[in-house]
């Protein structure tokens, strides 16, 4: 069993290492089988180990080699496999298989193919890293492994500055929040002397509710979250994002990267509870993230960057789950979130093949007959994301908007507001996209065409787990066994003590669950009325529009604050070092080289080729030879 | 009585080599110098260095100076000696000079005021350094003869003309 | 210093004595004497270098310097009665008439060159 969990990561870096350093000379069947089949693989042996665990085992825990001689103990390079980590591998493994094979043939005409596989498995190394790492370190270097890939994966198509600057956007902001994980682990070891998770939780039960040097690392960890999980105020760079190719915003963005921030929170979940302060900000944070996410993404107009708003948007619901305590409904989230999210980034990324790179919806429309599949299959996830019963996203979102009712009537409602909101935003998506007439160009009307099967069969696989997924954790007012929570239940032992649960009648969680549908379903309603009833089609960029939707529409100008705020200041400064530079520190370095060069030409001088001279110069030399003599 | 023969000897000696230094023409400067060198003998026989004072007479005044001599005669230097320094590099030398003969005579001050010996050293005679020359010092007598080899083969060499080859 | 010689062998050949007996006779001077003549001769040859231009002359007074020198060890070797001295003079001779033969030759061929004997013409490693 132990060498299942070290094969897990290491079967995707070996073929990282095989793909990435053999440049370009592998055929592009060797490296699609290797890579795909490397992943595929570690998701077989991570269903071994998921129901290893389930069957009741202790969790498994596997120390690679002792890695740190710190004093008198040693940090380890070890892994540990227990209910959350088993949980967040499949997920990893499953839905990044998926879009392997699914990039197989996306990717196919690009001539950085290799690369891109070799990226891919490294992100995966990296990630199951994160994710097995059984202390702070590990996970750190996880964190930054992703955080790497991420850049190199944006930056994908390098020879486009644009791209690399997204991509330089991301791994600066992604750095911001590694700054606020460092210290926060810093002071971890501080308090406890400690990485390792184990030693810290069980710790951390004996320390009083409140205590502020915890409050304070809790916080520092959060802001980590922040920078990777794009909350307020570091989540424009997941927009920019956009500019790597799609399965690349498949798996980083919607699937797993983005949920590193959840699943740190999660794992930590014995700290975050004795700081339950922190625990406001973290849901204060998530629901206005979500909040202004959705209002964003209500007018945006490039299929990609609504995705990528409603990503932050339903990662800020995640938030909101964790801050009101539900772990486990953070952790369903995050897993139904998986599910249709990379669903709808490989769906949209089938359109935008077919109509040969077209992004913008409002040059889309009417593709229903000419890619049926995609067709349903995004049908199916836009349900799922809206919160509709019986589909996945239905019960997660309703999860937390059960434990947020509990605690923080004002998060509650504003939540089902965002679910609207969410609601409206991807129908009005779905219909811009696929319904009325075809509004692009001729040429590319002649080119539409389905997506190949290894694009589709990918797309209906993740289709069946968004309609399915929900499965794994109905509530008990459906009759269900709450199977997830009841897996989860040993990690969140101590979490679920401190919450309390089940105040709620079944009446009142039923009429809860009925006012969000129906909101949903009143968003949807007035999503078809305005764009397939009314045929509405948002205006072309020149339009000037009203001041309202102006703002939404350029994202409430959050890029052009940070630049003048934080970008001039500092290239400001940058140029002010580089005088310095230039003007005194090489001047000085010159100058030695100068000052060498000058007395050489005054030494010079003493040559002067007269015999008599140098005679006197020898004959005051002895004399002076032996008049120091004597002196000394 | 010793004191006359001294201070006259090196009265001589002193007097010949400012001459040396004052006469016009190079030849004055030449027998000025034989005079002196003339006068050193006589101070080494003083000293009972019989062997070094014959030795000083043939190799100095009878070879050294006759080379002088020829030189001089044969490419016909003896032009006025009117050629004369800069008075800076004048006053330089001789200043330099004197502070010299300062520094000299502050370092070898005090040396040895032991009492005066009877001059009846006998290491000076010929038969002595004889001894002691052929026998410890037989090693430097004949790298001696190699070193004026070496110099004779060097000076025809430099005096060689280029043209004929 | 004729009539020196003559009063001398007049009270030699009245007294009987030989010339050995003449030379014994004679006390040595303290070596302070010494020193002070032979550095006398010594600086007299450092000006001589150092204010003439005509080379010959020039080598003329590196040889009055040499010979001070060679008095002055041949004075010390007496003193201390170590014939070192004066078999170390013989050497000095002996590197005195190998140096003016070389020397002279290196005259000869510069005044092949420049047909003068000046040392102030002699400037062509100026720089």
């Amino acid at each position: 069993m132990k060498t299942f969990v070290a094969l897990v990561p290491f079967l995707p870096l070996i073929s990282f290492l095989i793909i990435g350093l053999s440049f370009k000379r592998l055929p592009k069947i060797i490296t699609s089988l290797l890579a795909c089949g490397t992943v595929l693989v570690s998701f077989i042996l991570s269903i071994v180990l998921f129901f290893f665990i389930k069957e009741g085992h202790a969790p498994i825990k596997v120390n690679l080699f002792d890695w740190l001689p710190v004093y008198n103990s040693t940090i380890g390079f070890s892994f540990v496999v227990d209910q959350l980590s088993s949980l967040m591998l499949l997920v990893v493994t499953g839905v990044g298989f998926l879009i392997h094979v699914y990039s197989v043939s996306y990717m196919h005409d690009d001539e950085g193919y290799n690369r891109f596989f070799a990226y891919m498995n490294l992100f995966v190394f990296s990630m199951l890293v994160l994710v097995l790492g059984s202390n702070y370190l590990m996970m750190f270097i996880g964190w930054e492994g992703v955080g790497l890939c991420s850049y190199l994966l944006i930056g994908f198509w390098f020879k486009n500055q644009d791209y690399n600057n997204a991509a330089k956007k991301a791994f600066v902001m992604n750095r911001i929040g590694d700054l606020g994980f460092l210290l926060g682990m810093f002071a971890i070891y501080i308090v406890f002397k400690t990485f390792d998770f184990d030693e810290i939780f069980g710790r951390a039960a004996g320390i009083k509710i409140g205590t502020p040097i915890i409050t304070l690392i809790t916080l520092l960890l959060f802001v980590g979250a922040i920078g990777k999980s794009a909350q307020i105020p570091l989540f424009t760079w997941l927009p920019d994002a956009m500019a790597g190719p799609t399965p690349v915003s498949a798996l980083i963005h919607a699937a797993t990267m983005v949920t590193a921030g959840v699943y740190m929170v999660a794992r930590s979940h014995a700290l975050y509870i004795i700081a339950p302060l922190t625990l406001n900000i973290i849901a204060i944070v998530g629901i206005a993230t979500a909040l202004l996410a959705a209002t964003i993404a209500m007018y945006q107009n490039d299929i990609k960057k609504v995705l990528a708003y409603s990503t932050i948007s339903q990662l800020g619901y995640m938030f909101v789950g964790l801050g009101m305590g539900a772990f486990t409904g953070a952790m369903f989230h995050l897993t139904t979130h998986a599910f249709f999210k990379a669903l709808l980034f490989l769906a949209a990324g089938s359109v935008i093949h077919a109509l040969g790179g077209e992004q913008d919806i409002r040059k889309m429309g009417g593709l229903k007959k000419a890619l049926p599949v995609t067709w349903i299959v995004f049908l199916m996830g836009t349900i799922a994301i809206s919160g509709i019963p019986p589909f996945s996203g239905f019960f997660s979102k309703d999860e937390i908007l059960l434990y947020a009712f509990e605690k923080n009537k004002v998060i509650w409602a504003l939540g089902v507001l965002g679910s609207m909101m969410t609601a409206f935003y991807m129908f009005r998506l779905f219909y811009l996209t696929f319904s009325g007439s075809f509004r692009g160009t001729s040429e590319q009307q002649h080119h539409l065409h389905e997506s190949p099967k290894i694009m589709t069969i990918p797309l209906i696989i993740l289709a069946i787990l968004s309609v399915v997924g929900g499965l794994i954790n109905i509530p008990a007012i459906f009759g269900g066994t709450s199977s997830l929570q009841s897996f989860l239940a040993p990690i969140f032992t101590v979490a679920h003590k401190e919450v309390v649960k089940e105040v709620i009648s079944h009446a009142t969680e039923l009429i809860l669950m009925l006012v969000a549908v129906i909101g949903a379903i009143a968003a949807i309603a007035f999503a078809w009325y305005k764009f397939v009833k009314t045929h509405v089609v948002p205006e072309p960029d020149e339009v000037k529009r009203p001041v309202l939707s102006n703002l939404l529409y350029r994202k409430y100008y959050i890029d052009e604050i940070y630049q003048t705020i934080i970008e001039k200041p500092v290239l400001c400064m940058s140029s002010l070092f580089h005088k310095l530079d230039v003007l005194i520190i090489d001047r000085m370095v010159n100058g030695f080289g100068t000052v060498t060069v000058w007395m050489g030409c005054k030494a010079r001088l003493m040559q002067t080729g007269n015999l008599g001279f140098y005679l006197v110069a020898m004959v005051v030399s002895i004399i002076a030879f032996l008049v120091f003599g004597l002196m000394i | 009585m010793e004191k006359y023969i001294f201070f006259g000897l090196s009265g001589l000696a002193i007097f010949a080599a400012i001459m040396v230094l004052v006469s016009r023409k190079p030849i004055h400067s030449l027998l000025y110098l034989i005079l002196c060198f003339f006068a050193i003998a006589g101070h080494y026989l003083m000293l009972n260095a019989q062997f070094l004072a014959v030795v000083h007479i043939i190799v100095y005044a009878g070879a050294i100076m006759v080379l002088f001599l020829f030189t001089l005669m044969l490419l016909n230097l003896n032009i006025n000696a009117e050629l004369t320094k800069s008075r800076i590099a004048q006053i330089v030398a001789v200043t330099s000079g004197g502070l010299l003969l300062l520094t000299l005579v502050a370092v070898l001050r005090g040396f040895g005021t032991e009492a005066q010996l009877q001059s009846t050293s006998q290491i000076g005679i010929a038969r002595n350094i004889g001894q002691v020359l052929f026998s410890q010092y037989m090693f430097p007598f004949e790298a001696a003869s190699l070193l004026f080899l070496t110099a004779m083969v060097g000076a025809v060499m430099m005096v060689k003309s280029e043209k004929e080859k | 210093m004729r009539r020196a010689q003559i009063f001398l062998s007049f009270l030699i050949l009245t007294k009987k004595k030989n010339m050995n007996e003449v030379v014994n006779s004679l006390k040595l001077m303290p070596i302070n004497y010494y020193i002070a003549f032979c550095s006398i001769l010594f600086v007299i040859g450092v000006i001589g270098v150092l204010i003439k231009r005509n080379a010959i002359v020039i080598f003329m007074s590196i040889e009055l310097m040499l010979n001070s020198i060679n008095l002055l060890l041949a004075a010390f070797s007496v003193y201390h009665n170590n014939p070192a001295g004066q078999i170390l003079v013989i050497f000095i001779m002996v590197v005195a008439a190998a140096e003016v033969a070389a020397g002279l030759a290196i005259l000869v061929a510069t005044f092949r060159n420049t047909h003068s004997i000046d040392v102030n013409l002699l400037n062509q490693l100026k720089g």
